[in-house]
């Protein structure tokens, strides 16, 4: 594609036809058609354009695609495979990451476009914190907001999925 | 994912605009019947809505033993697709894996008008399950002639009919009428199940929605793509004023925008809006295009806001009633009276509304979030000026927007973008635009004054309130087209309420008076969910409150002790023996301590149902910082088809209310409204939110009614009866902002 922009993308080096001052929003939406990171303010107050730059959440809304190059980008798409290489397992990756996994098995989202923030911002969370206390969620998922109220089951649903990573790295696996 | 413009769905193409059937298809004998074509065919032809009366209207049983049904309510992360399916399933004896929904569709689903006042459950089970009923009589009929027995020896499982007895003779129901229309109506005289038989209703079913949402691969409308369509955006001031004073332009520089490749400027009337190939040149256009704006300032200042609704000509209405107030208040052993202000709050949808169109000269195919698409319809095709049945307008799932916020205007402005540069057109909001030009809950001044006996019993009780209706043009058409600034005509939601302002008690004397507002020259109005009611709950429930306190009685007791209404004794009591009540004075254990801690009880709802909630909050008298602790909020909905669904949605309704209690205020100065984003406009967050405990008092046995907004007015009551309990100081004006907390604890 013209403009020369390459970036890593869920593992993939994609060429991008956009220019560098892009936010990397656009890009990942208009350019990759992925639907993971999504506009909710343009502004870096809400957390919906969340992704992972080499393993810590950014906004995506406001980060031009040329400050992400050379740096692997995670979008929620690529949460679970992440999520193994991560966790050092080499077998398949998994079809949903546990946080991913935890949110269908707490009902968490009601409308659920806070989700994609919500998750990216948890297995982040969770990459590096694995046993959180209750008051350290609150705390990391504070720039996150909700507007249908589902911040109870989504501090719940975090502490399951700490709970169902939590074996691989006690019996002493690779975290 | 790109959208065609038809969809794949079963059957429509066999209905006519009425609902009546042109292929023949006879139910004793499906010899010779056409085939309405396989499941997956196109569905969506022709113009809606179908006729109600028929089954065909509501659900499709197709040759793999699925079902497809069509609701009239929309999805909106309340489970209204998972619960509708229930209903189903119940009466058809399937599962709801069985089960699926389409999306909303003028060309394809029924109208049972607009996703509103809590109604999917209320208003669109009795339909499904009429209809469903009607399919499963049927069914069961060609079983019996199939397998040559009678309906009292068949059985179903799973959509399969089988002799009892004999479980080898058995037919599915795709065998029986598989993709074929039923060609039946809806007598209505179909046995339903009696609620002792349920085994769907009435179970938490997950919802079918909710593993795409976690995956990311739910469809929301802002992920949906026309071919070959340009990306827009709509340039108005930052911030709305007047209702009707909407937005004069004075001038446009084209040429500001001219090293943005592709971008143009659309405009019509003073509708102004840009369009670019590439969304991010939109956006940038939009910022970068300069328009002279008239500034006039048309809004009062916001200090005065109360001051000047109850100065304004109001249409005064007696909303209801009884015995004589006025003269209960003069032989009261106690009377309570308090002046109550509640602000203007935004619906603040978290995606900013979005819509696309593909406006042709003779038709058109508009996708938006519209919670009503045959009203969208009926004022999109007036605006583009094309027959209502050249129109097709399909809903498409976004956020949650918890009432009336700028869906309908951006699917107007998609629509007029599209019809003016033809081509299809994308437009989405900005959080500016979004916060800034929505249609707010309307402001509210409430004057109580409530009379007890000295043994307690509520003997008097007179509430006026002042507020604007709702706004009826959207921004876009009152722009494009300059149309004048009109409001909804007055009805409930509107007005003081009969639920909640007093009606869960049982007085003698009582009196509600309803002054309207006129409009125009305030901010604009629309419904937000449970529509003045944390206002009037947090008005004439404190007052209550106080009347107890003044008694010295046990707040909790003294409700009990004026309550006829055994479902307000539910919900009531429901709340309190969560929150394991003990009996207390209010403002008994008052301290000196910087924080101080305490309790409140309150009822209230939303034109239907019944609500009830405890809070348990904490107020910092050095910082003025509220926090609440815990809510508990008690439902009674009658029949709760998914109580896990409605847990849900209690638990959101208190997070709200929290949210809306403690932060929530739209500002603005006489030139607008000034509260553009998540800083000017602070909602709740992780760190503030209080424990929730949800509480259903579940009825199978009475008919489904709202519960997506009835236990809000409660909740926003009790924390203010608890902010009492803590402080002793009565709150007259919310949010709870620190500011305020600290004048009114005379520490400001």
């Amino acid at each position: 594609m013209a403009g020369g922009l390459s970036i890593k993308v869920n593992g993939r080096t994609r060429s991008v036809d956009a220019d560098p001052s892009t936010p990397l929003l656009y890009v990942l939406t208009g350019e990759l058609d992925l639907k993971g990171p999504r506009f909710g303010c343009g502004l870096a107050q809400c957390g919906s354009c969340s992704v992972l730059a080499d393993g810590v959440e950014i906004r995506s809304c406001v980060t031009p695609v040329s400050a992400v190059k050379g740096r692997a980008i995670v979008t929620l798409e690529g949460l679970p495979a992440w999520h193994a290489k991560t966790a050092g397992r080499s077998s398949a990756s998994p079809a949903l990451h546990p946080v991913q996994q935890a949110f269908i098995d707490e009902q968490a989202p009601q409308c659920g476009y806070c989700a994609n923030g919500m998750i990216i911002k948890a297995a982040e969370l969770l990459s590096k914190t694995p046993d959180p206390t209750e008051a350290q969620i609150k705390a990391a998922m504070n720039g996150h907001l909700c507007r249908c109220g589902t911040y109870p089951r989504i501090v719940k649903a975090i502490q399951r999925a700490a709970k169902a990573m939590a074996p691989k790295t006690m019996t002493g696996e690779p975290a | 994912m790109s959208v065609p413009g038809a969809i794949p769905l079963p059957r429509r193409d066999l209905l006519k605009a009425g609902g009546a059937l042109i292929v023949g298809f006879s139910l004793a004998g499906p010899a010779g019947a056409q085939t309405a074509g396989p499941k997956g065919a196109m569905r969506g032809a022709l113009a809606g809505p179908p006729d109600p009366k028929q089954v065909d209207t509501w659900l499709a049983i197709h040759a793999d033993n699925t079902v497809t049904l069509y609701i009239g309510y929309v999805e909106l992360g309340q489970g209204t697709t998972t619960a509708l399916p229930q209903v189903a399933a119940e009466e058809l004896d399937l599962d709801i894996d069985q089960i699926s929904t389409v999306p909303h569709d003028t060309n394809a689903t029924p109208n049972q008008g607009g996703t509103y006042s809590s109604a999917s459950i209320a208003r669109g089970s009795p339909p499904v399950r009429a209809a469903a009923a009607e399919a499963r009589r049927a069914l069961l009929a060609m079983a019996a002639t199939r397998l040559g027995a009678p309906v009292d020896q068949l059985e179903v499982s799973r959509g399969v009919v089988s002799v009892k007895g004999a479980p080898g003779r058995k037919v599915a129901y795709g065998a029986l009428v598989g993709d074929k229309p039923f060609a039946l109506a809806v007598s209505g005289t179909a046995p339903v199940k009696p609620p002792s038989a349920y085994r769907t209703v009435g179970t938490p079913a997950p919802r079918k929605d909710i593993p795409a949402k976690a995956a990311g691969t739910y469809d929301y409308i802002q992920h949906i793509k026309l071919p070959g369509m340009l990306h827009a955006r709509v340039v108005r001031p930052r911030g709305q004023r007047a209702y009707g004073s909407g937005a004069k332009v004075i001038s446009v520089d084209a040429a500001s925008i001219a090293d943005i490749k592709g971008a143009r400027v659309v405009r019509k009337g003073d509708f102004i809006a840009v369009a670019a190939d590439k969304e991010w040149d939109a956006i940038r256009a939009a910022r970068q295009l300069k328009v002279a704006w008239d500034s006039t300032p048309t809004l009062p200042p916001q200090a005065e806001l109360y001051v000047r609704m109850k100065a304004e000509k109001t249409d005064d209405t007696v909303v209801l009633t009884r015995g004589d107030a006025p003269a209960a208040f003069k032989g009261a052993a106690r009377t309570v009276s308090m002046t109550c202000k509640g602000p203007y709050q935004a619906h603040a949808p978290f995606a900013p509304n979005c819509a696309l169109a593909d406006v042709k000269p003779d038709s058109a195919l508009v996708i938006c979030t519209s919670q009503d698409i045959y009203g969208a319809r009926r004022t999109l095709a007036a605006l583009l000026g094309l027959p209502e049945a050249q129109v097709r307008v399909r809903f498409c799932d976004a956020s949650g927007t918890y009432g009336h916020s700028c869906y309908d205007d951006v699917a107007q402005a998609a629509a007029l973008v599209s019809q003016l540069l033809g081509r299809p057109a994308r437009v989405q909001l900005m959080r500016w635009d979004e916060h800034g030009w929505d249609t707010y809950g309307p402001a509210h001044l409430g004057e109580v004054t409530v009379a007890a006996s000295a043994d307690g019993k509520i003997t008097g009780y007179l509430y006026e309130g002042w507020q604007h209706n709702w706004s009826l043009v959207e921004v876009s058409q009152q722009l494009a087209l300059g149309s004048p600034a009109t409001e909804w005509p007055t009805f409930p939601s509107q007005q003081v309420a009969t639920g909640t302002c007093g009606g869960m008690y049982a007085i003698p004397n009582l009196k509600l008076v309803n002054h309207h507002v006129p409009g125009q020259g305030y901010l604009r109005g629309a419904w937000l969910r449970s529509p003045l009611d944390l206002s009037f709950a947090f008005t004439s429930e404190q007052a209550v409150d106080q009347l107890a306190y003044l008694l010295g009685l046990d707040p909790y007791a003294f409700r009990r002790a004026n309550i006829a209404d055994e479902r307000w004794l539910g919900v009531l009591d429901g709340a309190a023996k969560a929150a394991n009540w003990a009996p207390f004075k209010a403002a008994s254990k008052l301290s000196n301590a910087e924080v101080v801690t305490g309790r409140g009880i309150g009822l209230g709802t939303h034109l239907q149902s019944w609500g009830g909630a405890v809070a348990d909050v904490e107020v910092n008298k050095t910082t003025g910082v509220v926090r609440i602790a815990h809510l508990y909020g008690a439902i009674d909905a009658g029949c709760v088809v998914n109580p896990g669904n409605v847990e849900a949605q209690i638990v959101g309704q208190l997070v709200q209310a929290a949210s809306r209690m403690l932060f929530e205020e739209v500002t603005f100065d006489p030139g607008g409204v000034t509260s553009l984003d998540w800083n000017g406009y602070p909602v709740m967050r992780f760190e503030d939110c209080p424990e929730v405990t949800p509480v259903i008092v579940q009825r199978l046995d009475q008919p489904s009614q709202g519960a997506g907004e009835e236990t809000m007015a409660a909740a926003a009551a009790a924390i203010a009866n608890a902010f009492f309990d803590a402080t002793g100081v009565r709150m007259s004006e919310y949010p709870f902002t620190p500011q305020r907390v600290l004048a009114a604890l005379g520490r400001a």
